[in-house]
């Protein structure tokens, strides 16, 4: 992988152009009574990776088939460097796309897999051959070309179908749940090489999964959808930190949702501390506080109305497991020492982090 | 593959007895079909009071309209392969691509053949044929009539096989399709920039090779049988001849019917050696452990 060979390959694609910028504007698409996409904006930036994240049945997929040709929109228009390639056919697209399912030729072996969009573009068989090695060198396969796609394992046959994809230059890089079908092991490894592909070559990429780890990951923004529109599209870290809305904040992440009580001034009161509340929902009145497993503070109190039901040890981190005066659940992440001290049984006093919480409606119970 | 061997385990005096079985039912199998078969052949060369002579076969040869209705036989098997191929594989593939729901339509459609005997089907055929002189002499259409049904090339024959093969090619294609994850390789090759022909060439079709040899396997055994259709209209391919020549000759009859099955499995070896060629470049033993290794990485 880290020849000269292969670094003067790498050095070519990015010679070749930067990535194209893609834009989705209001796109509509329903099946019969089903509404699998209702207005989905997205702009993504050239040589930009966003996932798509959302839970199964949001439209994740039929946005990406939309964007590759095999769909098309009731309404709404794809562009890609300002053009608009709504009406253009799948085969003149120019996108490389990744499957959920294995999707190798089986009758043609990974050098002919991978030179597959190379001879729809008559490219001559010296140079797509040549082509073809430099790919499968690229990832990580360099002695597989005359293997045929039953002979590889679930892994080598995605990495294939990402050498195929990305043998013709595509302008966008389009992987639906490429992962979704390894094991886990295989899965960490070839998300890392996916990345360092993506950015090595510079292409604009949308990855689409349901697995917010892999997006938190992988991406340079995350776009969390629900119900066929966009939810929230930011970087992980701004995600996870100030989350848009409920869904988004108990989407990504882990998340507690405690009664609390917004009062006349704007600020709620949980858990018997007063807090600012964050983002518009401020009408006054009994609600769900929504605080981060490690906002909260938890302290050993004989005297205490909470109670440790339980303890989860995640490495440097321990999640308890604890029962508030008034029965609800509510998990806290405090360091593995820390919480050595505080075995199920303990009663504790649990207080949130001074910071701006979100809060939604209160949920049904 | 642990499911593969589960006799390896079994104790010695269990092996013994399922061998036993085979070996009477392949006993059984084998003189049901062969006797028949040696009892035809002894019939053809054996002359009693005179001894052996192959006479009943150099016969064939020289008798007139052998070569002829062969060469006919084979001539509609493959234009009826040709034709129903042509038919069916964008069909079936239309509707597995774009309407699912016509699914069992499709399957209903193909079956009636095998519900319909082939005595109503020249029936109507022969009625149709009879009745297009009479309104169509003075169209065009006429000369399409003539042309059809032309002796030296029933075209219409070609027409009823067609039918007549749909249930069979249906299975065998629906069977393939199946096995294929037809959908995600269209859309892969047409990410790649294939167009629809060159999808349809150079990704469907290598993938349905063996379903499509078995399409055209049972359909050549189909039209190199007919005898029904053939017969009532009025032609002569090699099923009817065989019948024709045997009413003056008993003993070059069975010889002639055990040429054609030698001539049908040769055809139908002949295919499947075809088909052998593209499996070969597949080691299915090697490639169980190549994968188990490769996950490893
Ligand atoms: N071809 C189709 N026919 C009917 N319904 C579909 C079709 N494709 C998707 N849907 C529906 O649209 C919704 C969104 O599907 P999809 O885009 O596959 O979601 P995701 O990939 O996020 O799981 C789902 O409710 C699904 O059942
Ligand atoms: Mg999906």
């Amino acid at each position: 992988m880290t020849s000269a060979a292969t670094a003067a390959v790498l050095d070519a694609e990015r010679a070749a152009g930067s990535g194209a910028a893609l834009e989705l504007r209001g796109l509509r698409r329903t099946f019969g009574a089903t509404t699998a996409l209702d207005g989905l904006d997205l702009t993504v930036e050239p040589g930009e990776l966003v996932a798509l994240l959302g839970p199964s049945g949001c439209g994740k997929t039929t946005a990406l088939r939309v964007l590759a040709g095999f769909e098309r929109p009731d309404s709404g228009a794809v562009l890609v460097d300002g053009e608009d390639i709504t009406r253009v056919p799948a085969h003149r697209r120019d996108t490389g796309m990744v499957f959920q399912s294995y999707s190798l030729f089986p009758n043609l072996d990974a050098r002919g897999n991978v030179a597959f969009g190379l001879r729809m573009r008559k490219v001559a068989s010296a140079e797509r051959r040549a082509r073809a090695e430099e790919l499968l060198a690229l990832v990580g396969l360099p002695d597989h070309g005359t293997h045929y796609p039953h002979q590889l394992s679930g892994g080598q046959q995605q990495r294939v179908a990402l050498a195929r994809a990305l043998a013709v230059r595509p302008r966008l890089l389009l992987l639906d749940e490429p992962l979704s079908a390894l094991d886990a092991k295989v899965r960490l490894t070839l998300r890392e090489e996916i990345r360092r592909l993506q950015l090595e070559l510079g292409i604009t990429t949308v990855f689409v999964t349901h697995d917010q780890e892999e997006a938190l990951s992988m991406a340079d923004r995350v776009a969390v959808m629900r119900g066929g529109r966009l939810e929230q599209c930011a970087a992980p870290a701004e995600l996870y930190a100030r989350p848009a809305t409920a869904f988004v904040a108990e989407f990504v992440g882990a998340m507690n949702r405690i009664p609390g009580h917004v009062g006349g001034s704007g600020e709620v009161e949980v858990l018997g501390t007063r807090l600012p509340v964050e983002g518009p929902h401020t009408d006054a009145g009994e609600v769900d506080v929504l605080i981060r497993p490690e906002g909260l503070e938890v302290a050993a109190d004989d005297g205490g109305t909470a109670r440790v039901v339980g303890t989860t040890f995640l490495g440097a981190t321990t999640r308890l497991s604890i029962r508030l005066a008034d029965g609800t659940a509510v998990k806290a992440d405090m360091a593995t020492h820390a919480a050595a001290e505080l075995p199920s049984g303990t009663l504790v006093t649990v207080a949130p982090h001074a910071r701006p919480v979100l809060v939604d409606r209160r949920a049904a119970t | 593959m642990a499911g593969l061997n589960p006799t390896v385990c079994a104790a010695a005096p269990a092996r013994q007895r399922p061998r036993l079985w085979r070996g009477a039912v392949l006993l059984v199998a084998g003189l049901y079909f062969l006797v028949p078969l040696v009892a035809s052949a002894v019939f053809t060369v054996d002359i009693p009071n005179e001894g052996l002579t192959l006479d009943a076969y150099t016969h064939i040869f020289s008798a007139d309209g052998f070569t002829s209705s062969l060469l006919l036989s084979i001539g509609l098997g493959v234009a009826t392969i040709v034709v129903v191929l042509a038919l069916m594989v964008p069909a079936e593939i239309a509707v597995r691509l774009s309407a699912p729901r016509l699914r069992p339509v499709l399957e209903v459609v193909c079956s009636l053949p095998l519900v319909v005997p082939s005595v109503a089907l020249v029936a109507g055929i022969g009625t149709v044929l009879k009745w297009g002189p009479d309104h169509l002499s003075r169209t065009p259409l006429y000369r399409t009539f003539v042309a059809i049904q032309d002796p030296g090339f029933p075209v219409v024959l070609v027409l009823a096989y067609v039918v007549m093969a749909l249930p069979f090619v249906h299975r065998a294609l629906d069977s393939g399709l199946r096995s294929i994850d037809l959908r995600t390789l269209v859309e892969a090759a047409r990410n790649l920039g294939a167009s629809w022909p060159h999808v349809l060439l150079r990704v469907v079709l290598p993938n349905l090779k063996s379903a499509l040899l078995g399409a055209s396997f049972l359909t050549l055994a189909l039209v190199l049988g007919e005898f029904t259709v053939a017969q009532l209209l009025g032609f002569q391919p090699f099923a009817v001849w065989i019948v024709q020549a045997s009413g003056s000759n008993a003993q070059l009859s069975v010889a002639v019917s055990l040429l054609s099955l030698l001539l049908t499995w040769a055809l139908l070896l002949a295919l499947a050696a075809l088909g052998g060629r593209g499996a070969k470049n597949r080691t299915p033993a090697t490639a169980v452990s190549t994968a188990a290794a490769a996950d490893k990485e």
